[in-house]
């Protein structure tokens, strides 16, 4: 059997989702013959194409992460996300709570250790938007939530799609912080 | 004509970043630039929040080494409350944070950074990753896999949850470790440490076989800082700061974190999201210094474990008067501390002391202010509370490891593109070259700018008025 083509993009987040990705320990090594990936944080191509599958972990915060959501989508048969801010908005989503000149002051202005500061604004760096999670940006087909998935709910998942189903996480490995 | 390269994403980083370089009218590098693109806000939208939550929240700054943010913020909560931990809580809180050392170490070696050493800079990027390691050398990767999930394994002991654990909490732990957990541990932890040992042979060996490069690649001049115990050995969770210069000369000595605003400023630059710390009697960027791994192998005189000790006494003699500047010898500094850390997990289980049930002490008391440090395993991390009389935070402050070493990854990718960028010539391979400078430090830009992603990796040429003339993609 051809291997299943993936790639995937972390956007405003803590890489924590990958990480329980690759908390797959064993069964990673096992995944390694079903599964090829593309372009991902963790591999070197750095440009999507077509594939099968695509992932995405973390909120869309700013122009950049728009872009590469959008693109992702372009280039995939089927979107999954990974965990509460890619599903939710999450723990980065409370951001929304104050204005970005807020959030920018006290980080590069006010901060007891900061000298002499001023906000960045080149355009070598992306502006910030609201923080917003996945399915506001693109149609989204499935969901693994939790903060990160649990390694079982991952492996779940991806083995529903191996067997050509959209997976539904059953509650029991389900995670709810 | 000059020209600029942009590299973007940088990728097996744990981060949002790219490179620029622009090259002058001859194509050699005249500047370069590395610039992390996302900024999350921690230090704003916690405000309200109260501290006693702080450990779950700051968790999230990061995915790889939530342990360590956790810990600083549990720390910063017990200065508020103003308590000493019971000693088996601390010695949880040290199992948790070596555990953590080990698997983020690993992670960061055979998961993400050995590909460069094993498969080569020049390897087809298509295999240069851990599934072309599964592919190929399964043994090596089963062994990487094998050190972290030990790792992972004891903080979902502790916590439930590999990443972000319910296990700290001001004052103490919240869950003790059970017999059997112990004893699972101890089986297990030899092994573990002989993995260890493989790792820094297999190092060891790429470093014969490529003696002068490993000596030269951005290899430069810097201050370095960490914490130390009281007989100057490199210490994790609880020490003084030591700041030495390139020379082994100590600049700063015996400091207490609580003092940390005495010696670091950090300057905020229009072009990135990620500030710049530095030592402020030497200024801007004058005060430039490293951190983690090499940085608190450098500041030490010694390890607190038998076998770790004889690696980090070797490994001290690469250097003059005991301070090692070159890049790639993170790797080797980062893989002696992961057999330091796999040899105090086995030191604090053999005590039986670590499986007692007193582990929280309760205080009504709270301070106006608390202060967390603690070495993450990617260096010092600092966490900064002011509260109200209710618990509720006022103000946060943070300086995470990666940070530290901003300006010192600067110079890496600066150092790098000026000794292999010539007459404007560029193949993938070069650029990869600058992107193996950067994961010299394992920079995790999720934690840096509070913020995660990947580092984009694309070069563009442009015209000295921005136009574009030609893009090439790793």
């Amino acid at each position: 059997m051809a291997k299943i083509k993936i790639a995937s993009a972390w956007l405003d987040c803590c890489s924590g989702c990958h990480m329980s990705f690759l908390d797959l320990d064993e069964a990673l090594i096992d995944l390694a013959g079903a599964i090829e990936l593309t372009a991902t944080p963790i591999t070197d191509i750095k440009e999507f194409s077509p594939v099968d599958l695509g992932i995405i972990e973390g909120a869309v915060s700013n122009e950049h992460d728009e872009k590469v959501t959008k693109d992702l989508r372009a280039n995939c048969k089927i979107l999954m996300v990974w965990g509460d801010c890619a599903c939710f908005g999450g723990i980065v989503s409370m951001r929304n709570l104050f204005s970005t000149e807020e959030i920018l002051r006290r980080y590069y202005i006010e901060t007891e250790s900061t000298k002499d500061g001023k906000v960045p604004s080149s355009e070598d760096i992306p502006p910030l938007t609201k923080v917003r999670p996945i399915n506001e940006v693109v149609k989204v087909d499935c969901y693994v939530p939790g903060c990160p998935p649990s390694p079982k709910a991952i492996h779940y998942a991806l083995a529903e799609l191996l067997e050509g189903r959209i997976p539904i996480v059953p509650s029991e490995i389900m995670r709810f912080d | 004509m000059t020209k600029k390269i942009v590299i973007e994403p940088v990728t097996r980083i744990e981060g949002h970043g790219k490179v620029t370089i622009i090259l002058n009218d001859a194509g050699n590098v005249d500047k370069a630039r590395f610039h992390v693109t996302q900024v999350r806000g921690f230090e704003k939208f916690c405000e309200g929040r109260l501290f006693w939550e702080m450990p779950l929240i700051t968790a999230r700054i990061c995915g790889i080494c939530p342990v360590s943010h956790h810990l600083a913020s549990a720390k910063a909560g017990d200065a508020i409350l103003g308590v000493k931990l019971t000693p088996t809580a601390e010695n949880l809180r040290r199992l948790i944070h070596m555990a953590q050392i080990v698997q983020s170490h690993a992670l960061h070696f055979f998961y993400l950074a050995s590909p460069d050493l094993l498969f080569g800079m020049d390897a087809d990027p298509a295999k240069r990753n851990i599934m072309g390691l599964i592919a190929e050398m399964p043994e090596i990767a089963k062994k990487g896999v094998k050190i972290r999930a030990f790792g992972q394994k004891i903080i979902e002991m502790l916590g439930d949850k590999r990443i972000h654990p319910n296990a700290a909490i001001p004052g103490g732990m919240s869950k003790a470790l059970s017999p059997d957990n112990r004893v699972e541990i101890l089986s297990q932890v030899d092994g573990v440490i002989a993995d260890c040992q493989f790792a820094i042979d297999l190092f060891k060996d790429y470093r014969a076989q490529h003696v002068e490069m490993v000596a030269s690649f951005a290899d430069f001049d810097s201050a370095y800082l960490g914490l130390i115990d009281d007989k100057g050995n490199v210490e994790y969770y609880d020490g003084k700061l030591r700041l030495r210069d390139g020379h082994g000369i100590a600049l700063e000595d015996k400091v207490a974190p609580e003092n940390y605003l005495s010696i670091i400023e950090e300057k905020v630059e229009d072009w990135t999201y990620l500030k710049f710390p530095y030592y402020k009697k030497l200024g801007y960027p004058g005060g430039m210094y490293r951190v983690g791994p090499l940085g608190r192998l450098n500041v030490a005189v010694g390890c607190t474990t038998p076998l770790a000790n004889k690696e980090f006494q070797n490994f001290k003699g690469l250097g003059e008067n005991g301070v090692v500047q070159g890049s790639l010898y993170y790797h080797h500094a980062r893989l002696i501390e992961m057999l330091n850390c796999a040899e105090e997990i086995k030191s604090l289980v053999e005590d039986e002391l670590i499986c007692g049930k007193d582990i929280w002490v309760k205080s009504s008391h709270i301070s106006d202010e608390g202060i967390g440090v603690i070495e993450a395993p990617r260096g010092t991390l600092f966490h900064h509370y002011w509260v109200e009389q209710s618990g509720k935070i006022r103000k946060v402050n943070l300086i995470v490891a990666t940070g530290n070493n901003n300006l010192a990854m600067n110079r890496a990718v600066y150092e790098v593109a000026r000794e292999f960028i010539k007459d404007g010539r560029l193949t993938e391979g070069i650029l990869n070259r600058v992107e193996v400078a950067i994961r010299c430090y394992d920079p995790c830009l999720s934690c840096s700018t509070h913020a995660l992603g990947h580092m984009p990796l694309e070069i563009a040429i442009c015209e000295p008025d921005g136009k574009v003339r030609q893009v090439l993609r790793n």
